[in-house]
């Protein structure tokens, strides 16, 4: 139930009470409930609880993290060899 | 699928195990509190490659396995009776009762359906207005939005034939519960990534500071919990104890305003019992007496109720950190996910069940994780001299 999944708003219904959204998730489409996200456009990812988007992954914030973990090998590298790390 | 696999890359992961090796230089005890997390742990094999001394503590957080019993035995009073559809998540039908679950009682006849979304449970009621329609509301923060939502359009549309069975629990009272415990040996938290990106962390930060317990809040895959475990440690190493955000991707510090105002429309915190825990106040939900014509414990009065946990079952120290699965005689023998004796092994988010999957103390894997982080440079704290 905590396990929420991202996937990808591939269509948005803006007609009735609630928003709604189909969301793919790696293939499998499932109808989500936007109200939560607003904000949320067609090609957006988010993640999706019993339902109900909760949040809209930041693809900049994604790409920060991968960034830093690319850098630990080379700032733990550094740290062994006694060196500064490299400037990325 | 997009970020999904590159969370899961092996050469990070076994970087990051390595960089852990490198920073640790005495035993820590950490806790991920969230069951999807210690999945991910147990299936991938991250804890077995974590240095010597550090230790995985699995958390509370499956909300399936901290359901009290009472409120599954009056599911089964409730489904039971014939003018009932009773609507439930799926992994809550084979969680066992004092005397069965909800899945037996259907095979029995009772109309017990199974929803992905709450409101699938709504239109139920709209479509059958001769039947009374009972969601059972349960969860962490992550699912209260949609049950708040549930209620709320049933208000909207009148629907006289609609009810929850509220059941709702809340992390950070939980952590406090764990912290008070004399026994307690937790030193670290991984927060639950997704119960934060509901409710953000700032009621996380009194806790940091009060008990000196850094805590990360950490997401659910691989990358993820490694990243965590990392922070943690470097905290733990130098005195630290703050919140810290991992999983910026998808949590925010304010959380997500729109779905905490929909959940306090509906909802209001309220003392609460944990299966296998006992009671903790102010730990859950329940609903607004403005919301009280769509309590079902009201409706259909299931007041006294006798229980009776399976008598080999420890599932209540699995889920306070203080045992794990291999310390129970019925794991694996008398308990297994196709007759399982205690929440733990029934749920996606149970840690007996992760136990089950990943093949621990069985005589045969069941499953083998995505790559081998055993060949992870072996560096552990003695080795470093």
């Amino acid at each position: 139930m905590c396990l929420g999944i991202p996937g990808k708003v591939v269509e948005i219904d803006d007609g009735g009470e609630l928003r709604m959204a189909r969301v793919d998730f790696g293939g499998v489409r499932k109808e989500a409930c936007l109200a939560y996200v607003p904000e949320v456009e067609v090609g957006d990812y988010v993640i999706v609880h019993v339902g109900f988007a909760i949040s809209r992954l930041d693809e900049e914030e994604a790409q920060k993290t991968l960034e830093l973990l690319r850098m630990i090998d080379a700032e733990g590298m550094a740290a062994e060899l006694g060196e500064p790390p490299p400037v990325p | 699928m997009k970020y999904i696999d590159e969370f899961r890359d092996g050469d990070l992961a076994r970087k990051l195990v390595d960089e852990i090796r490198r920073e640790t230089t005495r035993p820590w005890n950490l806790m991920e509190v969230c069951g999807g997390q210690t999945h991910t742990l147990v299936k991938q094999g991250l804890d077995e490659a974590l240095p010597e001394g550090v230790r995985m503590i699995h958390g509370p957080g499956c909300p399936v396995c901290v359901t009290p019993l009472e409120q599954i035995d009056k599911a089964l009073a409730i489904a039971a009776r014939p003018d009932v559809i009773f609507t439930s998540y799926g992994d809550m039908l084979r969680v066992p009762g004092s005397s069965a679950d909800l899945l037996a009682l259907k095979a029995r006849g009772a109309d017990v359906r199974t929803v992905y979304s709450p409101l699938e449970a709504v239109r139920l009621a709209q479509a059958n207005p001769e039947r009374q329609v009972v969601f059972f509301a349960i969860g962490f923060e992550t699912t209260a939005p949609a049950n708040a939502m549930a209620v709320w359009e049933a208000s909207r549309l009148d629907l006289p034939n609609f009810s929850v069975l509220v059941s709702h629990v809340l992390v950070p009272p939980a952590l406090e519960a764990i912290l008070r415990a004399p026994s307690n040996q937790v030193q670290a938290f991984l927060a639950a990534g997704h119960v934060c990106a509901v409710m953000g962390w700032e009621e996380y930060e009194p806790i940091a500071e009060r008990y000196h317990v850094p805590i990360v809040i950490t997401g659910f895959e691989p990358l993820d919990l490694l990243e965590g475990i990392l922070m943690a440690i470097r905290q733990l190493e130098s005195g630290r104890a703050e919140v810290e955000n991992q999983y910026a991707r998808a949590v925010r510090r304010e959380g997500n305003r729109a779905a905490q105002e929909a959940i306090f429309r509906v909802f209001e915190v309220g003392d609460r019992k944990w299966r296998g825990i006992g009671a903790i106040p102010s730990s859950g939900y329940r609903l607004r007496p403005e919301f009280a014509r769509f309590d079902a414990e009201e409706r259909f009065e299931v007041g006294a109720i006798e229980t009776a946990e399976h008598p080999a079952c420890i599932a209540g120290a699995i889920l306070q950190g203080t045992k794990t699965p291999l310390d129970c005689t019925a794991y694996g023998v008398l308990c297994t996910p196709a007759r399982p004796l205690g929440a733990p092994m029934v749920s996606a988010e149970g840690t007996c069940a992760a136990y089950h999957a990943a093949g621990r103390g069985l005589a045969a894997p069941t499953a083998l994780p995505l790559y081998d982080l055993s060949g992870a440079a072996a560096r552990t704290p003695e080795a470093r001299g």
